[in-house]
């Protein structure tokens, strides 16, 4: 794969209100394809809202109101003529804890399929496969087809809700501090998938943990009370912020 | 004189204990006591053959069938209404007076006797709709009965299903249907099916709303027209008209028997499979 500099996503001037409360403030970003962008700030800054615009899942919030635009591949996904439902195939979600259904490791990653009508057996067991495969879950899984998925360690899980994205063959991959409920040797492992599910899709993290997204990340963008302070290269904005205010976040964690 | 607390406790736990130790032998005895009177008419030939002489002697073998048939019947009309009205109440409203209205209508539907069930059905189906005294106006009848009963249960369990199963099945690209038909009612199944055993128990040992809507022919019903008499109806009408205490009693155990069998299973349903996913 070659280096791209390709827009996936493009935010364009856009701004979120809770009802009341203005929670994103004319935030403009572009998301690189087939890279890591990692967004960070303190908590309650507006990282998981943001995230969660960009396959809008905030639709399903009563009392939001957005404006501007955000582009995937130069369409605006807020536009009268896009389906939600084909946007969030496109744009895919990896939540802070994991959270596969209390099925089966197979039903789980199959469900998009039975939700698209899919119930060719040969079809489904090559697309769990690869989904496994994709989530390096098939060596430790194979044999476990049929066993709740809910009965896997805490890392296995997270990883099966990747396969079950996987398996709807998105092209963003979103991911709300997906290590969070997991310890160190689990949080290396989902680490390094995402640095090899970047040859293929584009990702978007939200972390906590300055060391992580300064070792996965290609990109990160730094918000402060809605605002993003400042977006760059991620060595670049470790090692010289331009804004005082991203110096002070960064010597503070690490300090 | 006051009474030490240590004392006052014991008294406490004694009366308390004594209730629920009366309310579980009068449960026993009136169990025991049809069973004692009535297993002895129940043999083999009681329950595989037709009644004979208005159920002076024979069996009661159609009378089993319709007792199972009506409330089967009604709840294969109330299910899909009931899961209908309770996916659209949780899933695709918001609370507003109108659901408030709506879950207030069923909860007094619930209150209403059966008796008032029964002359309801009479008039609506049997002599307005012509249906007649039939398993038709019978199934409808009883399917109104457990409406409530079926909404107020798939409620609770669909509000059981836990908020990020949606979330994670919209984030899939679900639609809100799909999302109803692959991830709510799968797991509100179990929850689903306590309602209905519950609504299968109260409604096989129903007697005012099927007297008048369903009849009570002895025969076999070969059509949702025919008319069906059900246990609970052939034990009323026996006794009252002091055609045979024997197999009034017999039947009387017979019912209880399958309403104790409805509850277990009912009860083993909820600890098997409620809760596990939790
Ligand atoms: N559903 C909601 N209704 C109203 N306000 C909300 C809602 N969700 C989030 N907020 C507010 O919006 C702001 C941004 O929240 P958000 O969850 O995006 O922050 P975050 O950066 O992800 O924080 P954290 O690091 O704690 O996850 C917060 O002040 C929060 O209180
Ligand atoms: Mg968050």
């Amino acid at each position: 794969m070659t280096a791209s500099t390709q827009t996936k996503v493009d935010v364009q001037a856009f701004n979120l209100h809770y009802g009341a409360f203005h929670a994103l403030k004319n935030i403009s970003i572009k998301f690189v394809d087939r890279k890591i962008t990692a967004l960070i700030g303190p908590s309650g800054c507006g990282k998981s809202t943001l995230l969660r615009c960009l396959n809008r899942m905030n639709d399903l919030i009563p009392t939001v109101r957005t404006e501007g635009r955000i582009l995937l591949d130069g369409r605006n996904i807020y536009g009268s003529d896009i389906d939600v439902c084909d946007l969030r195939k496109k744009v895919g979600m990896v939540f802070q804890r994991p959270n596969p259904f209390p099925l089966s490791v197979r039903d789980n990653v199959s469900f998009g399929l039975r939700v698209a009508g899919q119930s060719d057996p040969a079809q489904v067991d090559a697309v769990v496969e690869r989904s496994l495969r994709a989530a390096w879950l098939w060596d430790a899984l194979s044999d476990k087809l049929d066993e709740p998925a809910l009965e896997l360690p805490l890392d296995q899980q997270q990883r099966l809700c990747v396969a079950r994205l996987l398996a709807i063959e998105p092209e963003v991959i979103l991911m709300d501090e997906p290590c969070s409920a997991l310890d160190p040797i689990a949080t290396s492992r989902i680490e390094e998938l995402m640095l090899d599910l970047r040859r293929q899709y584009t990702i978007v993290i939200v972390t906590h943990n300055m060391q992580q997204a300064a070792r996965i990340s290609d990109f990160s963008g730094y918000m402060l009370l809605g605002d993003l302070i400042e977006y760059d290269v991620t060595k670049t904005l470790f090692t010289s912020p331009r804004d005082p205010r991203t110096q002070d976040y960064i010597s503070g964690r690490y300090g | 004189m006051r009474i030490a607390p240590k004392y006052t406790q014991r008294i406490a736990i004694a009366l308390l204990g004594g209730a629920t130790l009366l309310t579980l032998l009068v449960l026993l005895f009136i169990i025991l006591f049809v069973l004692e009177k009535g297993l002895p008419a129940v043999t083999w030939q009681f329950l595989s053959q037709a009644p004979r002489d208005m159920g002076r002697s024979g069996g009661i073998f159609p009378v089993i069938v319709g007792t199972f048939l009506l409330p089967l019947l009604a709840i294969a009309i109330a299910l899909p209404l009931g899961v209908g009205t309770a996916v659209y109440l949780t899933e695709y409203t918001r609370e507003t007076r109108l659901t408030r209205v709506i879950r207030f209508g069923t909860d007094c539907l619930a209150g209403i006797p059966s008796i008032i069930f029964g002359l309801f059905g009479f008039i609506f189906f049997v002599v307005i709709l012509g249906f007649g005294w039939s398993l038709l106006s019978g199934g409808l009848t009883l399917a109104l009965m457990i409406l409530p009963t079926i909404i107020r249960t798939t409620e609770e369990a669909i509000r059981a299903v836990p908020n990020t199963f949606r979330e994670v099945s919209f984030s899939l690209g679900a639609t809100r249907w799909e999302t109803v038909l692959h991830v709510v009612l799968p797991n509100a199944l179990p929850g689903i099916a306590t309602g209905i055993m519950l609504s299968l128990g109260r409604s096989i040992g129903e007697t005012a709303a099927v007297i008048f809507t369903a009849g009570s022919a002895l025969r076999m019903p070969t059509s949702v027209y025919d008319s069906v008499r059900t246990m609970a109806v052939h034990f009323y009408l026996l006794a009252r008209e002091g055609i045979s205490n024997e197999n009034a009693y017999g039947t009387a155990a017979v019912l209880i028997l399958a309403v104790l069998g409805v509850n277990l299973t009912a009860y083993w349903i909820m600890n098997r499979f409620v809760g596990r996913h939790t």
